[in-house]
C-alpha cells in the first residue's frame, strides 16, 4: 500500500490536491488527493456517504469545491460546469440520467450533438448519416443492438447503459466517468458492461468508476482508490490486493 | 432479469431486423397500430359514415368548405402539439386568439394598415406564448396554473382593449384571404398546409425538434445531457402564441371583425385534436400530420351533423366522448 499523498505526475489523466468540499454545515470531504492514471480503469470505493459520489461530481465540474486544486491532462483545470468538462473530453455516465426513453438509440447516440447538413439559413438533421455512425459505434465496441431505431424505452437495462456508455465513448472523450454503472443490473448484464468497459480501456479511453461492488473493482480496475468519512484512506493497485483488504479499508478496521 | 425472450433480439443483426416489415394482418390486430393511427381512422370513419348518410356531405363544394372551417383548428393544433411535446399545455391558447384579432383591428381601424395589424397581432400572441414559457421555467409554475392566468388576465385585456366592443374590419387583403383560391383550395387551407409542412420540418428535421422531444420525454436527463431545456419549453410557448396569431388573422378575415369573445370549443378542440393525433400528453412523443389530421377531423364531424340537422347541442357530446375514447385507445400506444 502507498502513501495517500502523491504529486500529480505526468501519468495522470486527471488528478487533485488538497481538494475541499462542503455543503452548508456538512462537510462531504476534506484535504483529498487522488490520481487517475491515463489509460487505465481508476476505481473510487467507499461506504454510503463516504463522499465519493461528491468528490467525481467536484471532478467533472458538477460541484464547484471549496478548496484544493483539479488538474486535467497535468495542466491546473477547475471546471465551472459540465459543459466545460466535456468540451475538455471527459463524459459522464449517470447513474439514472443518461438517456431519453422515448428518443431511438441512434437519436440517443447523438442527442445534443446532432450531425446536421447546411441547407442555406438552415441546419437540418442528417439522420442518415447519424444512424449510419451509430451502427459504427456501436459495433467499434461490439454492443449488440436490433436497430438502432429503436426506441430506448424497450431496451433491457444492460442495453441501455451500454448506449449510455457508447454515448460517452463516442464523441472522442479521454476519460469517462461512471457512477455505480451495473448497480440496477442482473448478473448477465452486468458481465456485458465490464466486458464493455474493458474494450474502452483497450481502446485508450481512461475511465473513472465509482463502485459498491468490491469484486467488480478488483475483476475491472488497475487502481483503486479507498474513501472513508470524507477522506482518502488508501489507495492499492487492484492486483496486489484482496477483498479481505479491501472491506478493512473501507470500514477502518485495518 | 433477463428472460430468453427479451434477449432474443438482441442477437439479431442490425441490417436484418430492420428490413424486416409487419404482416398486414400482424398490423390490424396490434392496438398500438390503432392508437397511432386514431385520427386518420376517425377521418375515414365519419367521411363513410356521413357519406351514406348524407351524400351532400362528399360535395366538392361541401369538402371546400370543411377544409376552409378547419384551417384554424389545424394552425393552432400545431401550437398545441409543440407545446404538448415539451408535455405542457397551452390553457391561453383560444385567449391568445381573441387577444390577436381584437389588436388587429384596433390597429386597422386606428388607420396603421392591415400589414401592421397583423403582424402586430402575432407579436402580441407570440409575446403572450413567451411570457407563458418565462412564467413557467424561471417562475417555477405549473404549466396549468400559468396558463390559466394568462387566459384570465388577456380575457381582461382583451375586454379592457375593446371595450367589449367588435371591431369591424374591412379590408380588402383579408376579404381576399378569406374568400380566394389558388388550385383547389381557399387560401387559408393553403396557410394551414403551409403550417403543417413548415412544423413537421420543425419538429422531425431539426435540433431543435429533437431537443424538444428530449425536453418532454425526460427534462433532467435532457439537462444532464447539455441540452437548456428551459430555453426549449419557452420557444414552443412562444410558437404556440405565433401560431394564436396566425389562426387570429384567419379568424377575423373569415368572420370580417374582432369580436370580444373567446372560442372555448377552440381550445378544447386544439388539445382534442392533439390527443386524436397521438401526441403523448405525458412529452416526448409528437407528430404535426396526426394533430392535423384530428383537428380535420374534429371539424368533418360538426360539418356532417350539422348536414344531418342534429341540434348544435349535441355537438359538444360528440366531440367529448371522441376525445375521451381516443385518450382511450392512446393507453394502447407503443
Amino acid at each position: 500500500m502507498s502513501a495517500v499523498h502523491h504529486i500529480p505526475s505526468s501519468e495522470a489523466i486527471l488528478a487533485c490536491e488538497g481538494l475541499s468540499k462542503h455543503f452548508g454545515g456538512i462537510r462531504a470531504f476534506t484535504d483529498v488527493a487522488f490520481q487517475a492514471r491515463r489509460g487505465e480503469v481508476t476505481a473510487v470505493i467507499g461506504d454510503n456517504g463516504a463522499g465519493k459520489s461528491t468528490l467525481i461530481r467536484c471532478l467533472v465540474g458538477v460541484h464547484v469545491p471549496d478548496g484544493g486544486e483539479i488538474f486535467f491532462d497535468g495542466q491546473p483545470k477547475p471546471f465551472g460546469n459540465p459543459d466545460e468538462a466535456r468540451k475538455a473530453g471527459i463524459e459522464t455516465v449517470h447513474q439514472n440520467l443518461a438517456l431519453i426513453d422515448e428518443l431511438t438509440v441512434a437519436q440517443n447516440l447523438f442527442l445534443n450533438r446532432e450531425i446536421v447538413r447546411r441547407i442555406g439559413p438552415f441546419a437540418l438533421l442528417d439522420r442518415k448519416a447519424m444512424r449510419t455512425q451509430a451502427r459504427a459505434m456501436l459495433s467499434r465496441l461490439s454492443i449488440n443492438m436490433p436497430s438502432v431505431n429503436q426506441r430506448v424505452r424497450r431496451l433491457s437495462g444492460g442495453q441501455r447503459q451500454a448506449i449510455s456508455i457508447c454515448r460517452a465513448a463516442g464523441s472522442g472523450a479521454k476519460l469517462v466517468v461512471m457512477d455505480e454503472p451495473t448497480a440496477a443490473l442482473g448478473v448477465q448484464e452486468t458481465a456485458n458492461v465490464e466486458a464493455l468497459i474493458r474494450r474502452l480501456r483497450d481502446q485508450g479511453v481512461s475511465v473513472i468508476l465509482v463502485s459498491h461492488n468490491f469484486d467488480q473493482v478488483r475483476r475491472l480496475s488497475d487502481q483503486i482508490w479507498v474513501m472513508r468519512a470524507g477522506k482518502m484512506v488508501a489507495t492499492v493497485r487492484a492486483s496486489e490486493t484482496s477483498g479481505n483488504e479491501l472491506v478493512a479499508l473501507v470500514t477502518g478496521a485495518a | 432479469m433477463s428472460t430468453p425472450e427479451q434477449n432474443a433480439p438482441a442477437r439479431v443483426t442490425a441490417g436484418a431486423a430492420e428490413e424486416s416489415r409487419p404482416s398486414l394482418s400482424a398490423l390490424l390486430l396490434d392496438p398500438s397500430f390503432w392508437a397511432d393511427w386514431a385520427s386518420v381512422v376517425g377521418l375515414v370513419g365519419l367521411v363513410i359514415v356521413f357519406g351514406i348518410a348524407q351524400p351532400v356531405f362528399l360535395s366538392v363544394a361541401n369538402l371546400q368548405a370543411l377544409l376552409l372551417a378547419a384551417a384554424t383548428l389545424v394552425v393552432l393544433s400545431i401550437g398545441q402539439t409543440f407545446v404538448v411535446a415539451t408535455s405542457g399545455i397551452d390553457l391561453s391558447l383560444a385567449a391568445a386568439v381573441m387577444l390577436g384579432a381584437i389588436i388587429l383591428g384596433l390597429v386597422n381601424a386606428a388607420g396603421w394598415g392591415i400589414f401592421l395589424a397583423c403582424l402586430l397581432a402575432v407579436l402580441a400572441t407570440s409575446a403572450v406564448g413567451f411570457l407563458n414559457g418565462l412564467l413557467i421555467t424561471a417562475g417555477r409554475i405549473p404549466d396549468f396554473v400559468v396558463t390559466l392566468g394568462t387566459l384570465s388576465g388577456i380575457t381582461g385585456l382583451g375586454l379592457i382593449l375593446s371595450g367589449g366592443e367588435p371591431t369591424m374590419v374591412g379590408s380588402t387583403f383579408l376579404l381576399k384571404l378569406a374568400s380566394g383560391r389558388f388550385g383547389p383550395f381557399g387560401y387559408p387551407v393553403w396557410v394551414a398546409i403551409a403550417a403543417v409542412i413548415v412544423a413537421h420540418i420543425a419538429l422531425y428535421h431539426t435540433r431543435f425538434g429533437v431537443h424538444l422531444l428530449a425536453t418532454g420525454g425526460q427534462t433532467e436527463s435532457a439537462n444532464a445531457l447539455g441540452i437548456r431545456t428551459d430555453r426549449v419549453k419557452i420557444a414552443a410557448y412562444a410558437i404556440s402564441g405565433f401560431c394564436a396569431g396566425i389562426a387570429a388573422i384567419l379568424l377575423v378575415a373569415r368572420i370580417g371583425s374582432a369580436e370580444p369573445l373567446i372560442n372555448t370549443s377552440l381550445l378544447l378542440n386544439s388539445v382534442a385534436a392533439v390527443v386524436l393525433g397521438g401526441v403523448s400528453l405525458f412529452g416526448g412523443r409528437a407528430s404535426i400530420l396526426g394533430p392535423a389530421i384530428g383537428a380535420l377531423m374534429l371539424t368533418a364531424l360538426v360539418n356532417g351533423l350539422t348536414l344531418l340537422s342534429v341540434s348544435a347541442f349535441y355537438q359538444p357530446l360528440a366531440v367529448g366522448a371522441i376525445v375521451v375514447l381516443a385518450a382511450l385507445i392512446m393507453r394502447y400506444q407503443k
